[in-house]
């Protein structure tokens, strides 16, 4: 019998310690013959560690990834485009909800995850350190961006921890609307007016750098690939699910008439039915994660405030539930910072 | 950190008749907070109807590691309606009284 809140078995345990090594082995076969692994199950602590930053990660992006649309959704173009993008920031934020409950059901608290993004300490994903300059970018994020996290994440759902291929699998179905209206978002610049043509051009070109580094470092760069394959926490490898995103979208992409910018040469190897391409800087996309892109501070900054500003709300409800008289909100925007 | 609220598990029920089915969890105060946030987070896509919370702390499981207690000891077809081999046994009695 086990109380379901208590999700640490094993936690701290180590090489070396009485019986560890069956422990591990037991855990491994588990893992490869297909198990899933559950909260109360006993794992390795690195399995846990790399879980924990995996989600962490992801849950970080999803509540970042919603910052550069929420700022156009007052300049959405039509009243329908404001709806399924205010629908959008929600399910994204949403998302981040449940990741962080994800992550937390391997022993670390939601809150002190939330305070370490605000703090800098946390990482999210490097495409969003870079901003959304126009209208058309927004049409950009939603397709292609959205495309080749659906690629990782369709993956990851099918990886060896239940609970984060659970949320995984509820997010997927929200974004194959993002995806959908992303795609028709660009449909509509692409067959639009010649400056709605090169505005989406103009977005493609300078968000194909962020995108091809999406996936993470190519294979040779990868440390924790190899391990976290072992565990079928990851299914494929950072330069497959950088393929198939190619495979899967570069003809959709020249569909509309778009083109990829020369200076990647990106062509298609007949032989190993591969895109080859000139591969990006990993040193700047390892600057980029650490917190020095073009909009990193503004991003943490406006989520900070946010935080802020909501403190009274989280303060109001603590006080209700406990039979108190709730604070007063600030009379005033800005007031609580 | 400024709050770190109770855990509550979600059970979301798609149609009258279905069962409810558990869907995730929300962070609340307490029970009428959660039920709001289980609304927004679990009730705004595909169909609901109704939505239970029930905070994680007044759940007590099974253990994984004892899964062995689901095992049948002996053969329990005779619970299970594959258990019986009517259509044969009937076609043999039929094929019984021709002869």
């Amino acid at each position: 019998m086990v109380r379901l809140a208590d999700n640490t078995a094993g936690w701290g345990d180590k090489p070396g310690d009485p019986g560890y090594e069956d422990r591990l082995a037991k855990f491994e076969a588990r893992v490869a013959r297909g198990d899933k692994v559950e909260p109360g199950d006993w794992m390795p602590n690195d399995y846990r560690q790399q879980l924990i930053r995996l989600i962490h990660v992801h849950a970080n992006s999803e509540i970042c990834g919603a910052l550069p649309e929420g700022t156009w959704i007052p300049h959405a173009p039509t009243f329908k485009r404001k709806l399924a993008l205010c629908a959008k920031v929600q399910d994204e934020v949403g998302h981040g909800q449940l990741l962080y409950r994800a992550a937390e059901t391997l022993g670390k608290p939601r809150e002190e995850m939330i305070d370490e993004l605000i703090s800098g300490k946390a990482k999210y994903s490097n495409v969003f350190h870079y901003p959304a300059e126009t209208w058309a970018d927004v049409c950009v994020i939603a397709w292609l961006i959205d495309a080749a996290a659906i690629v990782n994440q369709k993956m990851m759902a099918d990886g060896s921890y239940g609970p984060y291929g659970r949320a995984l699998r509820r997010i997927c179905y929200e974004e194959a609307f993002h995806l959908t209206h992303g795609y028709d978002m660009c449909i509509s610049m692409a067959t639009g007016t010649k400056l709605q043509r090169e505005m989406l051009q103009d977005a493609v070109n300078r968000w194909w750098k962020p995108i091809m580094m999406f996936h993470g470092p190519a294979d040779k760069e990868s440390t924790h690939t190899a391990q976290l394959m072992k565990w079928k926490i990851k299914l494929k490898t950072n330069d497959e699910q950088r393929q198939e995103f190619l495979r899967k979208y570069l003809p959709k992409m020249f569909n509309l008439g778009l083109t990829v910018p020369a200076e990647w040469e990106l062509r298609f190897d007949e032989k190993s039915r591969t895109w080859l391409y000139n591969e990006p800087d990993w040193e700047e996309f390892k600057t980029v994660v650490r917190g020095n892109g073009p909009v990193s501070s503004q991003r943490l900054e406006t989520r900070r405030l946010s935080h802020e500003h909501g403190r009274w709300v989280r303060e109001a409800l603590t006080a209700a539930a406990a039979g108190k008289r709730a604070p007063l909100p600030p009379t005033a925007v800005g007031a609580a910072s | 950190m400024d709050s770190q609220w109770k855990i509550f598990e979600v059970f979301h029920q798609s149609a009258r008749g279905e069962p409810h089915v558990h869907v995730g969890s929300v962070h609340a105060p307490d029970g009428d907070t959660a039920l709001m946030l289980a609304k927004e987070q679990f009730g705004r896509r595909q169909a609901c109807v109704n939505i239970w919370v029930v905070a994680a702390s007044a759940i007590v499981a099974t253990s994984y590691d004892d899964a062995d207690m689901f095992e049948h000891a002996t053969d329990k077809s005779y619970r299970e309606a594959f258990g019986y081999e009517t259509t044969k046994r009937a076609k043999l009695a039929g094929d019984a009284e021709e002869i």
